[in-house]
């Protein structure tokens, strides 16, 4: 099927106005929130009812065309970037609240429904929905399910998988199937549970069934500042160790302070001290005060130079956008940035945040810190500017060597945002070869054209530095991958744009001979980045224990997402 | 953002910005993609198009600007869809200013490719035949006036010779108020002496839709003004400030428009320019923004534009009475674009409004949310206008009795959405129901 008659084709099912496909509109989908790799897609398309998704994604899975969901586009680890010239299925219009039923907390919503619109749309009656992505205000619910979003309140109320108790997909080939239940525990293997946080690679979410929940009676929110990150991180252990469970802490260091304080959202923040806790809890009204007595007594034990408590709605509000548009904020301060997201058990914030020093004194590149620190979710913003040669590579492999650290202390490699294409090579932090092949194997009975969504989330096992070793293994196991070899004639062109850096430079994989490995997905090889050869050299050695219940992403990472209610996603943008 | 992609992104190296003045790249860098703007925008809530959003729009100038994108419709539609309603800029944390980039972008096409047919034809007409010629401007207020109350109107309308007119331009002619004799920088006198204490020279900005269609706003401002001790001055030479031009990519006749208003301004030696058209106002205060590459000028423009003041921001800056004339109604404020996101100004008009006795403010949800008016967007765009207008009008709430806010295209916006609804509801400017309430107080007195 050419171009032409794609577009006829799907034009065909939804009309024209809502199919872009002409080359120069597709531009503004080239990435989504990671905007580190680019790619076009070969077509946008708007659909507006779970029919219609299925008839496009029928087409599609006919016709071996690789397609992904999209929602936002707010996700920061390139779940939505086309890099196989994938149609994107756009689901910004399917955003329609389908019903309510307070009496028994749930919601019914389609994917593209914001996330905080949906809290806008039950508040009258006194309900919200919990998670709380620091992108809330535009992010989709559909795109939180893909990437297992969290929030700051996560620390309390767990997750999106914890929020989340059906839901209607339309599977790779089209097929429409529910998965979950609206109450109670869905008998059998928990797919739900597999497909939340899969990012887009098991299918399209079209209808989601939410858990709402009634508003805490009382809420308290205090600010306190700190002359040292250990007093900060001490405080933060000393509050969960005293038996007291937060809505959330967030802290930020002196260089995100900077930045949120050049923005319209600016706090005022001392620029002599080194961190900054945001402590917020809540419950019933008639316990709330007493806590946060508490915990302002815990910060003082640990030398807090000062504490406010929000002492108004309005101050409230603001401490919080603060925190919750740091990321973008940052853009104050640097071009562009990469955000990072690595986990690290909380007792070890503060020599972790050391490491982070040494490592952005070594680049060159400065780091400013932003994180959920009651669940050791760390935000490390890396700044550059890539209009410099080679500082777009050199800002991943910091990156990279962040994530490596964050493993090595017994953590993981993502918290929040997801693998996408930006962490496929850190996979390798966390799990063996093994590992990979057999979560390959629980994607290929989903998508076993691996046309939804490829080259996403898991790394292929096969990809190393040794290109040669590499299709080996490919060619051995091409059974995993189903229809490889059909994928190698419908791609075409696109895998030349599968890389991060032109092949000329002689550290890329080499061009020709199908089948190619770039296909079947993952992004360049570390030892692809450019400076840094600690970090290459750590890469390259690849796998570190799997550490079963930490686990990112996908399969397992779903499932240990809901066991680790400490656990967030944010910013996720596909279905 | 990285350009790690080359073989796909980008076709050439030469920018498609060729002409002078073009977007900076300063300004499009600072865009981190981060999508917080998505869901404040006029265009993407309508459409749910990457394209017609604030930062696909920066992605696609930034394209363009790198030669990855030509400067053709995939281009030059999502910058003319813009609103340049400014919304994004409110929210963006990184400081993206969206409006500015737009403007400058509207500059390059307006270089690349004349607009040709007739909303050319009427474009051009309007930008650069009528609004920079004051003695034009009048001719046109007159044969206006002429149409009103020559009978000629009745006629038109009970003929039906108005049906060869689109929708929204009939809507358009049948809210345009009553044009009174003479527009205020011809009625007023050139000094009006403040009364009681002085508290500065504030000279009137009058503004060409302004006073042409609502030159009773013109004055009332100026009463106003005096009446909390400031001294009035109208400089005769001013001209339309370009707002108009600029937002059409006309930079050239808006920065001559520009200079014009510098001179003359600088002549009158006042501490203060006041004017009551957010747009206007906006533009005032970007007059730096022409002058980027003439430091003489820049300065000049610098100097000019700190004396801006939109007319609501200096009575409170100043102190103002709060008027003794009681006005007992019920109304809801809109904040106009260039007003709130643009100008910053969000407080003040409000607490103006709260000073009247009698008055009750019920605040409508959205109401930073554009009406659709936007310059003449909504005679370039009438579909996305009407739909903006339609959601303007749903959102006021039940049992007002006027809509007041502080821009003229916005009255004339929601005057048509008034008469479209047949509603039972007055349009209304903050200075006109100040006015009122101090010509009460004054009576009382």
């Amino acid at each position: 099927m050419n171009d032409a008659e794609l577009a006829r084709a799907l034009t065909g099912i939804l009309g024209e106005r809502r199919v872009l496909w002409k080359p120069n509109q597709l531009h503004a989908y080239a990435c989504d929130g990671y905007t580190a790799r680019q790619g076009l897609p070969r077509a946008v398309v708007f659909p507006e009812t779970t029919e219609e998704v299925a008839a496009v994604v029928k087409l599609l899975h006919d016709h071996d065309i690789p397609f992904l969901p999209r929602g936002a586009g707010t996700g920061l680890s390139g779940g939505a970037i086309p890099l196989h010239r994938e149609v994107i299925i756009s689901l910004v219009r399917m955003n329609k609240l389908l019903s309510v039923d307070f009496e028994n907390l749930r919601a019914v919503v389609q994917p593209g429904l914001v996330n905080l619109t949906l809290t806008k749309r039950i508040t009258h009656q006194g309900f919200y929905y919990a998670p709380d992505p620091s992108s809330q205000s535009v992010c989709t619910i559909g795109g939180n399910l893909a990437e297992n979003a969290g929030g700051s309140h996560c620390l309390k109320y767990g997750v999106t998988t914890n929020h989340i108790v059906a839901a209607k997909i339309v599977l790779p080939d089209g097929t429409v199937t529910e998965l979950g239940t609206p109450y109670g525990d869905a008998p059998g293997y928990d797919l739900l549970g597999l497909v939340v946080g899969s990012e887009g690679t098991l299918g399209i979410a079209t209808e989601i069934t939410v858990r709402i929940l009634k508003k805490p009676e009382g809420v308290k929110t205090a600010l306190a500042m700190f002359d040292r990150v250990a007093d900060a991180s001490d405080t933060v252990s000393g509050i969960i160790g005293a038996g007291i469970i937060p809505a959330a802490i967030e802290m930020m260091d002196q260089l995100a302070m900077q930045a949120v304080d050049k923005s319209n959202y600016h706090v005022g923040y001392p620029t002599d001290i080194e961190a900054v806790l945001l402590i917020e809890v809540d419950g019933l009204a008639a316990g709330v005060d007493e806590v946060m007595d508490r915990v302002v007594e815990i910060c003082r034990r640990h030398h807090v130079r000062t504490v406010k408590v929000a002492q108004s709605e309005a101050e409230r509000a603001l401490w919080w956008s603060s925190r919750k548009m740091a990321f973008g904020a940052t853009g104050r301060i640097s071009p562009d940035y990469i955000v990072q997201d690595g986990v690290i058990p909380r007792t070890r914030l503060t020599e972790v945040l050391q490491r982070i020093a040494e490592i952005s004194r070594e680049s060159g590149l400065r780091i400013a810190n932003v994180f959920h620190a009651g669940d050791g979710n760390l935000h490390p913003l890396i700044c550059y500017d890539s209009r410099i040669p080679g500082e777009t590579e050199k800002a991943i492999a910091v990156g990279s060597a962040v994530l490596k650290v964050c493993a090595d202390v017994g953590g993981t490699i993502t918290g929040e945002h997801g693998v996408g294409i930006e962490k496929l090579e850190e996979m390798r932090f966390m799990f063996s070869d093994d590992d990979l092949a057999a979560q390959l194997e629980i994607r290929s009975v989903f998508n076993p054209k691996d046309l939804c969504n490829p080259g996403k989330l898991i790394p292929q096992p096969s990809r190393c530095a040794e290109v040669k070793n590499a299709r080996h293994i490919i060619e051995d196991n091409w059974q995993i991958f189903g229809t490889f070899p059909e994928h190698a004639r419908v791609l075409g062109p696109a895998h030349a744009n599968d890389r991060r850096g032109p092949s000329a430079t002689g550290t890329g994989p080499k061009d020709g001979a199908a089948p190619d490995p770039e296909l079947v997905g993952a992004a360049a090889p570390a030892s692809d980045l450019g400076p840094a050869p600690a970090v290459r050299a750590e890469v390259a050695t690849g796998a570190a224990p799997s550490v079963a219940g930490t686990a990112p992403g996908g399969a397992a990472g779903a499932a240990a997402g809901r066991d680790a209610g400490g656990f967030e996603g944010d910013l996720g943008a596909q279905g | 953002m990285a350009k790690t992609e080359p073989e796909l992104l980008s076709a050439g190296r030469q920018t498609a910005f060729l002409w002078p003045d073009p977007p900076e790249e300063d300004k499009y860098s600072v865009c981190v993609h981060c999508g917080f703007c998505l869901e404040v925008c006029p265009t993407y809530q309508e459409w749910k198009d990457e394209n017609h959003s604030p930062r696909g729009r920066v992605f696609l100038i930034k394209e363009a600007a790198e030669g990855k994108l030509p400067l053709d419709e995939s281009v030059i539609d999502p910058v003319f869809t813009c609103l340049d309603c400014r919304a994004c800029e409110t929210v963006c944390p990184s400081g993206v200013q969206v409006g500015a980039l737009i403007e400058e972008a509207r500059g390059q096409v307006h270089y690349a490719q004349p607009k040709t047919g007739m909303n050319g034809a009427i474009e051009r007409f309007f930008l650069r035949g009528v609004f920079p010629h004051p003695k034009r401007l009048k001719t046109l207020r007159g044969l206006m006036r002429f149409y009103q109350k020559s009978g000629l109107r009745t006629v038109a309308r009970r003929t039906g010779a108005l049906r060869v007119l689109p929708k929204h331009l009939r809507e358009m002619e049948a809210v345009i108020p009553d044009i009174e004799p003479k527009a205020a920088i011809d009625a007023l006198p050139e000094r009006m002496p403040a009364q009681g204490p002085k508290k500065g020279t504030a000279a009137l900005f009058t503004g060409c839709v302004m006073d042409v269609f609502f030159s009773d706003v013109n004055m009332a401002t100026a009463r106003v003004a005096n009446r909390n001790g400031l001294e009035v001055l109208v400089p005769r030479e001013q001209i339309c400030c370009g707002a108009l031009q600029v937002h059409a990519g006309d930079r050239e006749q808006a920065r001559a428009m520009a200079k014009r208003n510098i001179e003359v301004f600088e002549r009158s030696g006042a501490d203060y320019i006041i004017i009551n058209a957010a747009g206007c106002g906006a533009a005032l205060k970007e007059y730096p923004e022409l002058f980027k590459d003439d430091p003489a000028w820049h300065e000049r423009a610098e100097a000019f534009s700190k004396r801006v003041r939109d007319i609501s921001e200096l009575l409170v800056e100043v102190g103002f009475d709060p008027p003794k004339g009681e006005v007992p109604c019920t109304i809801t404020y809109h904040d106009a674009c260039h007003l709130c996101h643009a100008q910053k100004i969000r407080s003040q008009p409000r607490q103006l409004l709260r000073s009247i006795p009698g008055v009750e403010l019920v605040e409508m949800v959205d109401s930073e949310r554009c009406c659709g008016s936007a310059g003449i967007y909504n005679l370039t765009h009438p579909e996305m206008a009407g739909a903006l207008l339609e959601r303007k009008m749903d959102d006021i709430p039940e049992g007002v009795e006027a809509v007041v806010m502080g821009n003229p295209g916005c009255m004339m916006q929601i005057r048509a959405g008034v008469h479209r609804r047949q509603a039972d509801l007055e349009v209304l400017h903050t200075v006109e129901l100040l006015d009122l309430a101090y010509q009460k107080e004054a009576k009382r007195g």
